[in-house]
């Protein structure tokens, strides 16, 4: 029998183990996944659906195969990648930039949000794609009209969850406010905006994953560069792995732009979590 | 949102007002058209466009169009609940499983669906099929979402309970955990309908598909821009798309009206 462990390598092995079996019930499904997905392909040999290997190299030379002092990065991330998150970036603050003040001046009285709601779920719920023809005539095929339907599609969740968020703050506490002779923007910046936060940051939660789907179409018309772009051409000229390439990266970057904002809310709500004495922010 | 016990006043003022709403959109939109800050050509009056609307509503090759538009969106929609309602209470009601599926899922939710569409037409052509498949890929995650989270986070106490009482695992899914979960799997329903409809209208413009409200307002910009029939074209869609939403929500408060009313069911 072997001489007993010392508490030290028991415990380093116990977490060790802890981490092994942590990562395999968070990943392993998905590595199973790829696994299955390539010995299929390879097996198919189709050519719409190439094996996952192909798309990492085609994605490695695509990508990452520039010079040391660019950092290794290929063209393609300066050509398609980098315009795409700047449009993106760009139209959902402009669509936060507006819908949040907006949604607050309008949420303040009762009046204007009932008149306005019909209009707003009306506008809300045009698909934005629909009004592509319309941004084209009006803005040309440059990078405005790409930010300006991006910013245009997105406002409006988080527009109508600001209102929401406005209109429910509790009517006990403005009162309070109000009898404390607390001015008007003490009120707006310390109650009225703190309490709608959380429904604030749902919309604006919402409209990024909306922004997203935007910039891609966006980038399918009238384009010269851009991700959505680079997809496009990819099957016009019958690239296949280089459209799948196209698709990984979007994921990707769905995936970490939603961490990001899981990142920035957790941070920017930690009191509200606190306050409310509960685990989740809904 | 209007409360449940709220009648007849209540409706008369609710209405008064939606209709003044929609009354000063519309002339507030004909007051900024009539500026003419750029030219109506580019961008026509707001009375243009609600005549052309009314047009197009009494045109049957229009309304065929419409109905295309639909059906993609119904059979999509359809599949999606079919698949994954099922799909989420078997990944919810097990722990190992949720644990292992959740991450996949957290994965494959954002990925647009739109840049599924260049790989559609390889696939399937500009025709119904690559539109219902790129519905149903799109709105599977909302309600795949929204079933697994509903099953999984069913209050403990209550299945504890019933087991206690002596259910089988059979009889405590159907009458604790289908029952508290109703409520999210519909929710995911009312999220993936509208998504539906934008990717549907967006698919049959972006893919120049062969029918649909997409493909007309593609048809219509293309032929000398005509950019009363586009917008007339993207505000029926808008109007179905309110008129789905507005049904499921009267629905949704049939249906589950007691989750409204507090903790306790009525």
């Amino acid at each position: 029998m072997n001489p007993a462990p010392t508490t030290r390598t028991r415990q380093a092995t116990g977490y060790a183990l802890a981490t092994a079996k942590s990562f395999a019930t968070r990943f392993g499904l998905g590595i199973a996944l790829v696994v299955l997905w390539q010995f299929a392909a390879m097996r198919a040999g189709s050519i719409f659906f190439p094996p996952p290997s192909e798309i990492l190299h085609r994605a490695a030379e695509l990508w990452l195969s520039g010079p040391p002092r660019r950092l290794f990065l290929g063209d393609g991330v300066f050509q398609d990648l980098l315009p795409s998150i700047a449009r993106l970036l760009g139209g959902w603050l402009l669509a936060v930039l507006v819908g949040v003040p907006l949604g607050v001046l309008i949420g303040r009285s009762r009046m204007a949000s009932d008149l306005l709601d019909p209009s707003l779920q009306f506008l809300r719920a045009v698909p934005g794609p629909a009004l592509i023809p319309v941004f084209i005539i009006l803005l040309g095929t440059e990078s405005t009209m790409r930010v300006s339907l991006i910013a245009f599609g997105s406002v409006w969740p988080i527009l109508l969850n600001t209102i929401d968020g406005t209109r429910a703050v509790d009517p006990l506490q403005l009162e309070t406010a109000r009898a404390f002779r607390l001015p008007r923007h003490a009120r707006l910046w310390r109650i009225v905006l703190p309490a709608a936060m959380p429904k604030i940051f749902a919309g604006m939660r919402v409209s990024l994953a909306l922004a997203v789907i935007l910039m891609v179409v966006s980038e399918l018309v009238a384009s010269t560069n851009g991700i959505g772009y680079r997809i496009q051409n990819a099957q016009i000229m019958f690239l296949l792995t280089d459209m799948w390439c196209g698709i990984v990266l979007l994921a990707l970057l769905g995936c970490a732009l939603n961490w990001l904002f899981i990142q920035v809310e957790h941070r920017a709500l930690a009191w509200h979590r606190g306050a409310r004495g509960r685990g989740a922010v809904s | 949102m209007a409360d449940a016990d709220r009648k007849g006043a209540d409706l008369a003022a609710t209405t008064a007002r939606v209709v003044a709403g929609v009354l000063i959109f519309f002339l507030a939109a004909e007051l900024v058209t009539r500026l003419e800050i750029v030219p109506p050509i580019y961008l026509p009056r707001a009375s243009t466009v609600l005549y052309r609307m009314f047009e197009l509503l009494q045109d049957p090759s229009f309304l065929r169009q419409v109905l295309a538009t639909l059906q993609a969106w119904a059979v999509g929609l359809s599949l999606a609940i079919v698949v994954s309602a099922p799909l989420g209470v078997l990944i919810g009601t097990s722990e190992p499983t949720y644990k292992m599926v959740s991450p996949i899922i957290e994965f494959m939710r954002p990925i647009p669906s739109v840049a599924l569409i260049p790989l559609g037409i390889l696939l399937w052509g500009q025709g119904f099929s690559m539109k219902v498949i790129l519905v149903a890929y799109a709105t599977t995650w909302p309600i795949l979402f929204n079933t697994v989270y509903g099953v999984h986070d069913v209050d403990p106490i209550a299945i504890q309970t019933a087991r206690c009482f002596g259910l089988r695992p059979a009889a405590v899914l159907r009458s604790i955990s289908l029952p508290s979960a109703a409520p999210f799997v519909f929710t995911g329903i009312r999220i993936s309908a509208s998504i539906g409809l934008i990717v549907v209208v967006g698919a049959e413009l972006l893919a120049s598909a062969d029918s649909g409200i997409g493909s007309y307002i593609l048809f219509v910009s293309s032929n000398g821009g005509q950019m009363d029939s586009v917008l007339a074209g993207a505000a029926i869609a808008g109007l179905v798309g309110v008129a789905i939403n507005t049904i499921l929500a009267l629905i949704d408060h049939r249906l589950f009206g007691w989750r409204y009313l507090g903790s306790a069911p009525a």
